[in-house]
């Protein structure tokens, strides 16, 4: 038998740290780009478009997430489409994230005042052009610091995807551990690597924040 | 194609779906009580005169906010045994369901007490009140209505995260439906159902948290 040493430990666990990132980041994209279609849906003034969102925020808000990679894993398969636990992953992940960032734009879109909108419309602008030039570019302002806060989220989500048999970091956490029996030291190393990735998000998310309170209090 | 979903053979495991389910109920329950006291002790450390308090409530809530509630979970239940400290894995559970809510309410509790008005602290210190008493009779209260919402968002986020100690094999909700999956390969609807069932949950608990929430909150305000 082969005998890890810390530094064969740390460096599996980096290698399988590449695959956290890359579904992070795989989810954080579908997610925004449903998100964004969501929050065109919600933010719209049609009836059943509204009561769809809505429904399906509250659907994905409100089952657990391991849940939803169970249904997206063994339900993909009932319907004859051959899932490898990364696909059911990114899917699952894809579909929870931009329930939250769907619900965060909203509330971005919402709280500019309304008179941004009745003064876009004595102006002559039609639905497109309100937001294209005045809504959008001030709420996506508004919109940074509480998205890059949500990855924080993401990053965390994907350690969920281990339980589907992907292997990522905290997969390969577990895997070592049954390699090593040395717990502590590994899972130990696993929040750390996790830590050092979520870590830096969260501070910046504060400092965007901070920096635009400061800047809208200027204003 | 052609697969029918088949939700009648689910009902001759009903007794592990109702037991799982109260698993989660009191899973829940639990850590949501010692969650709540948790972020309360969390948001007065941070205020603290004592700098090792203020720096080490900091650091808590950062490295649980920081790292998956899982890894938590392993390193409790895996991590913890191997230097000595054993528990079972409802204890294990509930301590890192616990240690996860209460990081996440400190941080909320002490939004809220950061906006508490100067001149109240003022007035309450004037009146010869003990540093504890104006922090327990003048700041918690309000400020915990102020940010109550987020509680209680908090607590069902964590009570859904709770399907994950089904992976120390405490036989709760998740438990209950990877055991019926096992049992009778219907994985797709034993999953459906116990999705519906968190949904359910989660809806109840916004509803007995709003009515706790309306009715100590108005006689609060009628005392006043």
């Amino acid at each position: 038998m082969s005998q890890f040493t810390d530094w064969d430990i740390l460096r599996n666990l980096l290698l399988a740290a590449r695959w956290t990132i890359l579904l992070s980041l795989l989810a954080f994209a579908g997610g925004s780009i449903v998100g964004l279609l969501l929050t065109f849906m919600r933010i719209s003034r049609r009836k059943p478009l509204i009561w769809i969102t809505r429904i399906y925020i509250e659907i994905f808000q409100g089952t657990p997430l391991l849940m939803q990679l169970f249904i997206a894993f063994f339900g993909l398969g009932l319907l004859g489409i051959d899932v490898s636990a990364w696909t059911a992953a990114a899917l699952a992940l894809t579909l929870f994230s931009s329930a939250f960032l769907s619900d965060i734009w909203r509330g971005c879109v919402e709280s500019l005042p309304k008179g941004q909108w009745e003064a876009s419309r004595c102006l002559g602008l039609n639905y497109l052009q309100t937001m294209r030039y005045v809504i959008l570019p001030q709420a996506l302002r508004i919109a940074i610091p509480p998205t890059v806060g949500f990855s924080v989220q993401i990053v965390k989500g994907t350690a969920l995807a281990s339980i589907i048999g992907f292997v990522e970091l905290t997969k390969a956490g577990t895997m070592l551990n049954n390699a090593t029996f040395e717990p502590f030291k590994v899972f130990a190393m696993v929040a750390l690597i996790y830590f050092l990735l979520c870590y830096p998000l969260s501070r910046a998310s504060q400092y965007l924040e901070e920096k635009l309170n400061v800047a809208g209090k200027r204003a | 194609m052609g697969y029918e979903l088949n939700f009648g053979a689910l009902l001759e495991y009903q007794d592990v779906l109702l037991s799982g389910l109260w698993m989660t109920v009191k899973l829940t329950v639990v850590s949501t009580l010692l969650g709540i006291m948790l972020g309360i002790l969390g948001a007065a450390a941070r205020r603290h005169r004592n700098p090792f308090l203020r720096h080490g409530s900091k650091a808590y809530v950062e490295l649980i906010r920081n790292t998956p509630f899982i890894v938590q979970l392993f390193f409790i239940f895996f991590g913890l045994p191997a230097i000595g400290i054993k528990m079972t894995e409802v204890e294990a559970g509930i301590l890192a369901l616990v240690i996860n809510l209460g990081a996440y309410l400190t941080e909320i509790i002490r939004a809220g007490i950061d906006n508490t008005p100067k001149g109240q602290i003022e007035a309450a210190r004037t009146l010869g009140l003990s540093s504890r008493q104006i922090f327990i009779r003048i700041i918690l209260p309000p400020a915990f209505q102020r940010v109550y919402s987020s509680v209680v968002s908090q607590c069902i986020i964590v009570m859904l995260g709770s399907a994950v100690v089904s992976q120390i094999s405490v036989q709760e909700l998740t438990f209950a439906a990877n055991f019926i999956q096992s049992r009778n390969f219907l994985s797709f609807e034993s999953y459906l159902v116990a999705a519906l069932l968190y949904l359910l949950l989660a809806f109840l608990m916004r509803l007995i948290f709003n009515l706790i929430g309306s009715r100590a909150f108005s006689r609060e305000e009628k005392q006043s």
